[in-house]
């Protein structure tokens, strides 16, 4: 089964929604595929189930305004295929979706690609012990089902969404029993440089400082410079050591939540081929994508933070001014009333980007998450340890996917998501190079995994099909 | 230091040729275009299969079995090579048939390797079989390897025995000048009396630079692996009605092959993987293993290398240059005979002869009469 459509639009965050929306007023026939069973992608994850419960408000206004952008998008007339994965896409353009049902084709003659950010992996010792999760994955329970971690629970990292989530926590009723920031002692003097004069930034920047007031007034200890973070246990978590000022503590454990910011999911842009560059500034790979956010490849646009993070809002304005571009490549618009329509919009989206140099600089990661020990884990799915990278660097592997043949490492399930970026900043530090020489992870197909029967689907449904 | 030999291509053949030919005492230099085992030699379903070979390729191929069983002497490294067995699968009576039929044509030209085994037998061996599978041409004696792994396995024996490797050297111009060819890399110029043409994908360009016409296409077929699942299969699987080769790894995954086709691109050393064709796969897997429905793939990918009109491989001298040989064009099915094909151009080379049984594969049998423009 195929259907076919002007604008495809994968992810339904807020990228892919304010997309949807802008292009369907602009007569694109529009399709939202997206894995999640309800619009808003991972910010705005169920917000119209949960923004009618009555402890929404612990989730804060910033949550809650996705319901606004979810109305609009119900409202627009785009397509909407939810608890749909795709898992091959074929140039200009045809995408293989599954849900639990069964498998069909999307065709369009544009794609955007809005599929938000992924969790930098946080390696370290212990953190593949049970117990040990993201603050992301404990965000989601939270949003989705107002579930909190077990308690003694730490947190432990840096980055706005550890600010948010342990707030959240707190306008839930829950106290965790500590903090621990990662942010290295002096970084935020250094990085008030780069703040700069917009109003907007200093926005953002009012919201940390007051979510951190609230945290300091609730009395959860919150310890800064933390590093050397461990997880300790035998069936699973029982203990954190970390360190702080040369001296090594221990507290007891049941839950740690770690996260040290998110990078851009650049899965499905890098097995498409479209080119991408290091960034040094943020420690990821990015597409290279012009003012419309087009991609390398024709009839290809990134949106949102899979294009660079720059959070919810700026996402939203990037899908619109992508989809502005979309009706222009598809001559559904002039070029003059495309730009009429983008100025106000790139305005907007400066505004929003005005702070992410500071907060770029200011959690720019410690170099022991970005090239561990060589005891710790790497590559989860296939438990390869950073010593069997450098041991196979040593050998004469000279980019992951060299290392990847010789140890497996980025061959599991998770198809090195946990990984990738690791295996980048390991190898460039083993061969004394740039992780631009160093290269990236070749993305190999399916884009997620499929099982046998959801590949079978498709060609028994075309068996079906009349000639 | 002048190398006696130079080697094009940096794949199983070109590193199993640089091996036999270094372990005669030849100095041999390798110039792979791009990384060892870039293309098919590491994307392979690395069977060792003398099954259901054509009967050109049998004797070679059980030249090559016997030297496949003792792997580990020949280049240092197991190659993680199981003899589990190889089982072509009928689903049918009538396919059933066609088997026995096969199997009493092979015993007529003496060959005893491939036997038939009923549906009792087959489902003993391969317990999770699909109830309409009926019987097997067998050998009990095939199995499979790690491409990957075997490949670097020549390589470095190749290696501790003398020979230089240069990768992300590709040759773009042959000339001979007297008894010498020179090979031209962008980077730098390269002398030796005598050439293998190991090219895999590319190597009708090599051949054309001298003058030899070989009619290739390009192939890339395409594989899949699966996530982890408890053992339940020793046997390298195939089917006499289907594209399917499928087989579970020490490991628990389970690789999937048989020559479902992606789309090559050659100038760009690259492909891309067919979707539809990859459900055409699944569909063979469903139907041989049907609790492989639920199992999730977790990566595809393929490699490109070079398909002849007969789908015989292009082994021996080059018709019309002095000092240069090929091997080339396997089409699909060319990692088992690799250790015997290195021993060939060894002979080839150094004796000017071989009694190695290549003469099905020698390049005139198609017509190179028109030299290539």
């Amino acid at each position: 089964m195929t259907e076919s459509f002007d604008l495809a639009v994968v992810g339904a965050g807020p990228a892919g929604l304010a997309a949807a929306i802008r292009s369907s007023a602009l007569g694109l026939k529009t399709v939202v595929v997206d894995e999640q069973p309800a619009p808003g992608g991972q910010i705005y994850r169920a917000v119209e189930a949960t923004s009618r419960s009555p402890r929404a408000a612990a989730l804060g206004p910033d949550y809650l305004r996705g319901r606004e952008l979810v109305e609009r998008f119900r409202a627009s007339g785009a397509h909407y295929q939810p608890s749909t994965q795709v898992w091959q896409i074929e140039p200009s353009w045809s995408l293989f979706a599954s849900t639990a049902a069964s498998t069909h084709v999307v065709s369009a003659r544009h794609l955007l690609l809005a599929v938000g950010a992924t969790e930098r992996p946080v390696p370290f010792s212990g953190w593949t012990l049970p117990g040990v999760m993201t603050v992301g994955a404990a965000q989601i329970m939270l949003k989705t089902s107002f579930m909190v971690p077990k308690p003694p629970f730490w947190i432990a990292g840096q980055g706005p969404l550890v600010l948010l989530y342990a707030t959240q926590l707190l306008d839930a009723g829950i106290r965790p029993d500590g903090l621990l920031l990662t942010t290295p002692k002096g970084a935020i003097g250094r990085a008030l440089g780069h703040v700069g004069g917009a109003l907007s930034g200093w926005r953002y920047l009012r919201k940390g400082l007051a979510m951190m007031r609230r945290l300091k007034r609730s009395g959860v200890p919150i310890l800064s410079d933390v590093e050397g973070i461990e997880a300790i246990g035998g069936e699973r978590l029982e203990r954190v050591s970390y360190r702080r000022a040369g001296v090594t503590q221990n507290v007891a454990a049941s839950t740690l939540l770690v996260h040290e910011g998110v990078v851009p999911s650049t899965h499905m842009s890098l097995a498409l081929g479209a080119a991408h560059d290091w960034d040094d500034a943020t420690l990821c790979m990015k597409p290279r994508l012009d003012d419309w956010g087009k991609a390398s490849l024709p009839g290809l646009s990134i949106a949102g933070d899979c294009g660079g993070i720059g959070g919810a809002e700026a996402a939203a304005v990037q899908g619109e001014i992508a989809a502005i571009g979309a009706a222009q490549a598809l001559d559904k618009l002039d070029d003059a009333a495309a730009q009429r329509d983008a100025l106000p919009l790139r305005k907007a989206l400066a505004a929003h980007l005005a702070i992410r140099p500071f907060l770029d600089a200011i959690y720019r990661p410690r170099a022991a998450i970005r090239t561990p020990d060589d005891n710790v884990i790497v590559c989860r799915c296939e438990e390869r340890t950073a010593k069997d990278v450098r041991d196979a660097v040593a050998s004469g592997c000279i980019g992951p996917a060299q290392v990847k043949s010789f140890t497996r490492a980025g061959m599991g399930p998770c198809q090195g998501r946990q990984c990738a970026l690791t295996l980048t900043e390991l190898i460039a530090s083993a061969r004394g190079v740039s992780p631009a020489e160093a290269g990236y992870l070749r993305i190999r197909p399916p884009l997620k995994p499929v099982t046998i029967g959801e590949l079978a689907a498709l060609d028994e449904a075309s068996a079906k099909e009349p000639a | 230091m002048t190398p006696d030999v130079i080697v094009i291509g940096g794949g199983l053949h070109g590193c199993a040729a640089a091996m036999n030919l270094s372990a005669r005492q030849c100095r041999v230099l390798v110039l792979e275009r791009s990384a060892v085992a870039r293309h098919a030699s590491g994307a392979s379903a690395g069977g060792v299969r003398t099954l259901n070979r054509d009967l050109a390729e049998v004797p070679l191929s059980l030249i090559a079995a016997r030297m496949w069983d003792d792997i580990e002497s020949l280049v240092d490294d197991d190659c993680d090579y199981h003899a589990h067995g190889q089982l072509r699968v009928a689903e049918t009576e009538v396919e059933l048939a066609s088997l026995e039929a096969r199997r009493q044509q092979m015993l007529a030209l003496g060959y005893s390797h491939e036997v038939v085994i009923d549906q009792a037998e087959l489902r003993r061996r391969a317990p999770t079989i699909g109830p309409q599978c009926v019987g097997a041409l067998m050998v009990e004696t095939d199995g499979a390897a790690d491409p990957y792994r075997t490949t670097h396995a020549f390589r470095r024996k190749a290696e501790r025995l003398g020979a230089q490797f240069i990768e992300g050297a590709c040759v773009t111009a042959l000339s001979r000048q007297g008894t010498v060819w020179q090979v031209t890399t962008p980077a730098a110029r390269y002398e030796a009396p005598t050439i293998v043409n190991c090219a895999g994908a590319w190597s009708d360009e090599i051949a054309a630079m001298i003058g030899d016409r070989a009619p290739l296409q390009t192939r890339c077929s395409m594989m899949m692996v699966s996530e982890r699942v408890a053992p339940f299969l020793g046997p390298v699987v195939s089917a006499v009605n289907r594209k399917l080769s499928f087989k579970q790894t020490d490991d628990g995954t389970v690789v999937i092959g048989g020559g479902h086709q992606g789309r090559p691109d050659r100038a760009h050393e690259s492909y891309q993987l067919d979707g539809r064709r990859l459900g055409e796969s699944a569909t063979a897997v469903a139907a041989i293993f049907p609790t492989m429905r639920r199992v999730r793939i977790v990566r595809a990918w393929a490699g490109l290398e070079a398909q002849t009109p007969d789908h015989l491989p292009i082994i021996g001298p080059s018709p019309s240059a002095p000092g240069f040989f090929h091997a080339f064009g396997f089409s699909g099915h060319g990692f088992q005979p690799a250790p015997a094909v290195g021993r060939a151009l060894a002979d080839l080379v150094i004796d000017g002869g071989t009694q190695m049984p290549i003469a099905p594969f020698a390049l005139d049998r198609f017509a190179t009469s028109g030299k290539a423009a």
